[in-house]
């Protein structure tokens, strides 16, 4: 039982190990998303770069927070 | 549809799988050798097939129930994972890369569970020790389900890649056991956070390829924009590194100032 938790723990972990980057990106997603069901006629130069771009963002702001939190709990 | 036809994907695929099982058969080969180095061969063999088995019923249970979700639900689930796993990795590879999270020591994992292990009592049954056959079978399950699940995700995108992804892990696998067999020892020359990041750059520009399918977006130049998406990925990355490497920077000189 207890290796089956592990195993389930583990899993998790695959996906998520800061859960605001997981949550960051899942919630971009969704807004790209939401923009290409909205407006059906967004080109694709524009929605697929904007998703990739937030993504980038979304990756940059996290490593800079986590940068700096380490740092000042040296 | 052959390998050549499928082209940038196709390669993508096989990349992506061998870099990221070569990383997770290193980790699986490191636990399987301080467990036959201390409690014997059979046992951490025994744990080993056990797992082997046991991931080869998974694999075949839930493969063919994959064909029944419809593909484009396919594809944003497989892009939406296999973001979330890309850039969980990247992130880990650009701290360690700015020197803010140490870097994987597969020595020190070595002997830190051999000295575990030896200090484990246990009764073997029929040749075979538990506390060894179950610490081989965890460590070879837990990776090799992760291996399973790249094979699966990268696959999933697409007609026809089972066969590139497939390839790539059996190339790593079979790499590493041959490998392990000839040093002996953990592999702890490989250079495992540049492999990392590689991973982490590769598996995100699937990730967002796969998610925008999944969302309806038709990617301008279709499978070329992948390789599009791995050069922004990387540069995002090569970036990241400095970015991060430049906060922390500034932190500590606030703290010191202070």
């Amino acid at each position: 039982m207890r290796t089956m938790q592990v195993i389930l723990h583990e899993l998790a972990g695959l996906f998520i190990d800061d859960g605001s980057l997981a949550v960051a990106l899942l919630v971009w997603c969704a807004i790209v998303g939401g923009a290409v069901v909205i407006a059906p006629r967004l080109p694709a130069t524009v929605s697929g770069p904007a998703l990739a771009l937030g993504c980038v963002a979304i990756l940059w702001a996290n490593v800079g927070r986590a940068a700096k939190l380490r740092a000042a709990g040296r | 549809m052959n390998w050549l036809q499928l082209g940038p994907a196709a390669t993508v695929a096989f990349l992506g799988a061998f870099l990221a099982s070569f990383v997770e058969f290193v980790e699986a080969a490191t636990i399987v050798l301080a467990v036959g180095t201390v409690r014997g061969w059979r046992s951490a063999l025994s744990g080993t097939a056990l797992a082997l088995a046991v991931l080869c019923a998974l694999v075949l249970v839930l493969g063919p129930a994959l064909t029944q979700v419809p593909e484009r639900a396919l594809q944003l689930a497989v892009g939406l994972l296999l973001l979330l796993f890309g850039m969980r990795w990247l992130r880990k590879a650009i701290l360690r890369g700015a020197g803010i999270l140490a870097l994987h020591d597969e020595d020190a994992i070595f002997r830190s569970e051999t000295a575990n292990l030896r200090l484990a009592r246990a009764t073997a049954r029929w040749g075979v020790d538990p506390i060894a056959t179950v610490t081989a079978f965890k460590s070879v399950l837990l990776e090799g389900v992760e291996v399973a699940f790249i094979v699966i995700a990268v696959a999933a995108g697409g007609a026809g890649l089972l066969p590139a992804a497939a390839s790539g892990a059996a190339v790593a696998g079979v790499l590493v056991v041959a490998l392990a067999i000839m040093v002996h020892r953990p592999l702890a020359r490989v250079p495992e956070n540049t492999l990392k990041f590689a991973v982490g750059v590769l598996i995100s520009a699937f990730g967002v390829f796969w998610t925008g399918e999944g969302l309806g977006i038709a990617w301008p130049g279709q499978d070329l924009s992948l390789l599009a998406l791995i050069v922004v990925m990387l540069a995002a990355g090569l970036a990241g590194v400095r970015i991060a490497g430049a906060v922390a920077a500034r932190a500590t000189v606030r703290v010191e100032a202070r």
